[in-house]
């Protein structure tokens, strides 16, 4: 008999406590990074030492929860061995999975480690059935992390094309280019998220007061400028405001955060497998509220997936801990586009 | 060493693409890429016009190469996809896995720089299901480069970005129309009035990228012909560059007699000074940040 359906709740975990916290709240998963270059966020502080993953596997696993590796940096020729080390280790760790992007370490993980499960991560940039089939018929993918750029509609219609499980993204952060397809800010700064793990890496911001303003700066470049009585942002250079043809405004998108909850009752619909919360570099107490507001919305919705709605508290609770104080369904809902 | 020219990332009219291959009929080019690249919306050019292009290319002796579109999103994308992939005249660049899928082990195709090749595992995994060329990512620096260049597959060639705005990013969002306040389900088309794009510039004025509906481009110009010497000694096959409204025929020109010595970089890039829309760039090729510029700094002010 198949096993029964369910949406996997995936949550991030930055560190140990961040792991602990989601799987005490209920996270289906955790997906976690080791401390190098090897990962798409690469961030001083953050993830995991090769005692900190075992520990951290031990404890979801003993609670239940599932531990995904992310693996999703594409590695250059120099230094290709800590990629495939980190295969090696997840695969000795028990990890239940790990998310990759670049095909040359999928043949690698999939002669070395046949075991070992294997997701796509969103920094592969697969938007249609052809492409997951492509790495499902060559590496044996089981799940695909889908970009956050596709229409729900066109989620409905990739899932009827693919035999691989689909993960999409449910709250956090948003891109607003394809992930994978996105080098502006290597532009910028020289990294990028698909050759060193980072975007707007933090060591390349200033921040200056100045007469017009304060201003947020990229390596030299100007990304915004704020009045005294605005809200101030993390430069991420998609999110500044720039001037085109005389108008000045967010020429690319607003500091806004991605929340499709009221997609609950559709996602179950298209029996989509993994819900991700993106933010391995938030806090453990954002980690805790975010998976814990989940968690109920969707049992609830599992429950009753007809009689679904959102409770003014859960947008309430998630409002107070997102980007921008705003929510978009994003590409989602297809207006956004 | 060859030149190609890559497909046109701008929205063009009818009028202006029929005379712009004239030219390059004429131009000292090898290779030329056709096809939408950017937009499923855009719609003035269909399959049947593109291969009437390419006849009259190949029969002015130029390698003709059809590009698939890089953000291929639905069932309708996928059906152009695939009649890109069966035509049975020309040679296909991939620029995304599903368009890989297709082609692989069917024939011979080229892996196009959307396709992430950063390694040699992954270099030759693409040339076992039949890459002929591959394009290397636009952030590749020399260094990046060269180990896959030892260990390339025999008779897999390499071709660099070597002129044009760099496409840096794709969204499904549509930035024209976003600035036009339209939906991008109604954009109007209005793209076709920039065949440059539109400029991006800093708060303080400074040309940061570039708006050209779905993909944003870098303001500044690549350009690596100050860097010929160490294209031609890491074993790069090809250089690309990409069409600009006017004056790429002229930018040929000086690649191709900077190839084959008639003059040097130095005074070819004074030369193309004139006919660049904005100053040039080289950064990524150096391991740098992308929009900077090194050496030749006296030939090329950067801003």
């Amino acid at each position: 008999m198949p096993p029964e359906y369910k949406l996997e709740l995936v949550c991030p975990a930055g560190s140990l406590p961040a792991l602990k916290v989601a799987v005490d709240n209920g996270a289906d998963c955790v997906y976690l990074g080791f401390r190098d270059d090897t990962n798409a966020r690469n961030f001083t502080g953050l993830n995991f030492d090769a005692a900190n993953a075992r520990a951290g596997v031990e404890y979801a696993h003993e609670k239940g929860a599932k531990v995904f590796l992310a693996l999703n940096t594409y590695p250059k020729s120099h230094g290709w061995e800590r990629w495939t080390k980190a295969i090696d280790q997840a695969a000795d760790n028990g990890m239940d999975a790990i998310i990759l992007a670049d095909p040359g370490l999928m043949q690698y993980a999939m002669r070395t480690h046949p075991q070992l499960h294997l997701h796509l991560s969103v920094q592969g940039s697969a938007t249609n059935y052809e492409a997951i089939n492509f790495y499902h018929e060559y590496f044996g993918i089981r799940r695909a992390v889908l970009p956050r750029v596709l229409s729900f509609a066109q989620v409905e219609e990739l899932a009827a094309g693919t035999p691989v499980e689909l993960e999409l993204f449910g709250f956090g952060g948003l891109c607003v280019m394809v992930e994978g397809r996105c080098s502006l800010s290597s532009y910028v700064t020289g990294e990028s998220p698909n050759n060193c793990g980072v975007c707007s890496p933090p060591k390349a911001v200033r921040w200056q007061k100045t007469a017009q303003g304060l201003e947020s700066r990229l390596n030299g470049v100007l990304i915004d400028r704020y009045a005294d009585d605005e809200n101030t942002g993390y430069p991420t250079l998609c999110k500044g405001r720039f001037e085109v043809e005389g108008e000045t405004y967010y020429a690319m998108e607003e500091p806004t955060s991605l929340n499709t909850m009221e997609l609950l009752p559709e996602l179950l619909r298209i029996k989509v497998r993994g819900l991700k919360i993106e933010g391995r570099q938030r806090s453990p107490a954002y980690v805790g509220q975010v998976t814990r507001v989940w968690r109920e919305a969707i049992d609830q919705c599992m429950k009753n997936p007809g009689g679904f709605s959102v409770k003014p508290a859960w947008t309430v609770e998630l409002g107070k801990v997102s980007e921008g104080q705003q929510h978009t369904l994003g590409a989602y809902h297809r207006p956004w586009k | 060493m060859k030149l190609s020219l890559g497909p046109i990332l701008y929205y063009w009219t009818q009028e202006k693409l029929q005379e712009f291959y004239v030219e390059i009929a004429a131009a000292p080019v090898d290779i030329v890429y056709l096809g939408e690249t950017v937009c499923s919306r855009r719609h003035i050019m269909r399959l049947p016009d593109w291969l009437e292009i390419a006849k009259m290319l190949a029969a002015a002796g130029k390698t003709v190469v059809l590009s698939t579109l890089t953000l291929i999103e639905s069932e309708s994308d996928l059906k152009s996809l695939r009649k890109i992939a069966e035509n049975s005249d020309f040679m296909v660049e991939a620029n995304d896995m599903g368009a890989v899928h297709r082609l692989a082990g069917r024939m011979p195709f080229i892996a196009g720089p959307y396709l992430n090749i950063y390694n040699q595992q992954t270099l030759q995994l693409i040339a076992s299901l039949g890459a002929k060329r591959w394009v290397m990512p636009v952030e590749m620096s020399l260094e990046g480069l060269q180990p896959l260049q030892q260990s390339r597959p025999a008779g897999l060639e390499t071709e660099v970005f070597s002129y044009g705005r760099l496409p840096l990013a794709f969204s499904s969002r549509c930035f024209t129309a976003r600035f036009h306040n339209l939906p991008k389900d109604d954009c109007r088309f209005l793209c076709i009035d920039d065949p440059d794009g539109k400029t991006m510039r800093t708060r303080e004025g400074k040309p940061f990228l570039v708006i050209n509906g779905t993909q944003t481009q870098s303001a500044l110009m690549y350009n690596l012909l100050g860097d010929l010497d160490t294209l031609r000694n890491a074993g790069v096959d090809v250089l690309r560059i990409s069409p600009q409204a006017e004056h790429s025929a002229e930018i040929i020109r000086q690649f191709r007699d900077c190839i084959e010595q008639r003059t040097s970089p130095e005074i070819a890039m004074q030369q193309m000074e004139s006919v660049m829309p904005e100053a040039a760039c080289n950064g990524y090729w150096h391991g740098r940040p992308g929009m900077e510029q090194m050496f030749l700094a006296s030939a090329v002010q950067h801003e």
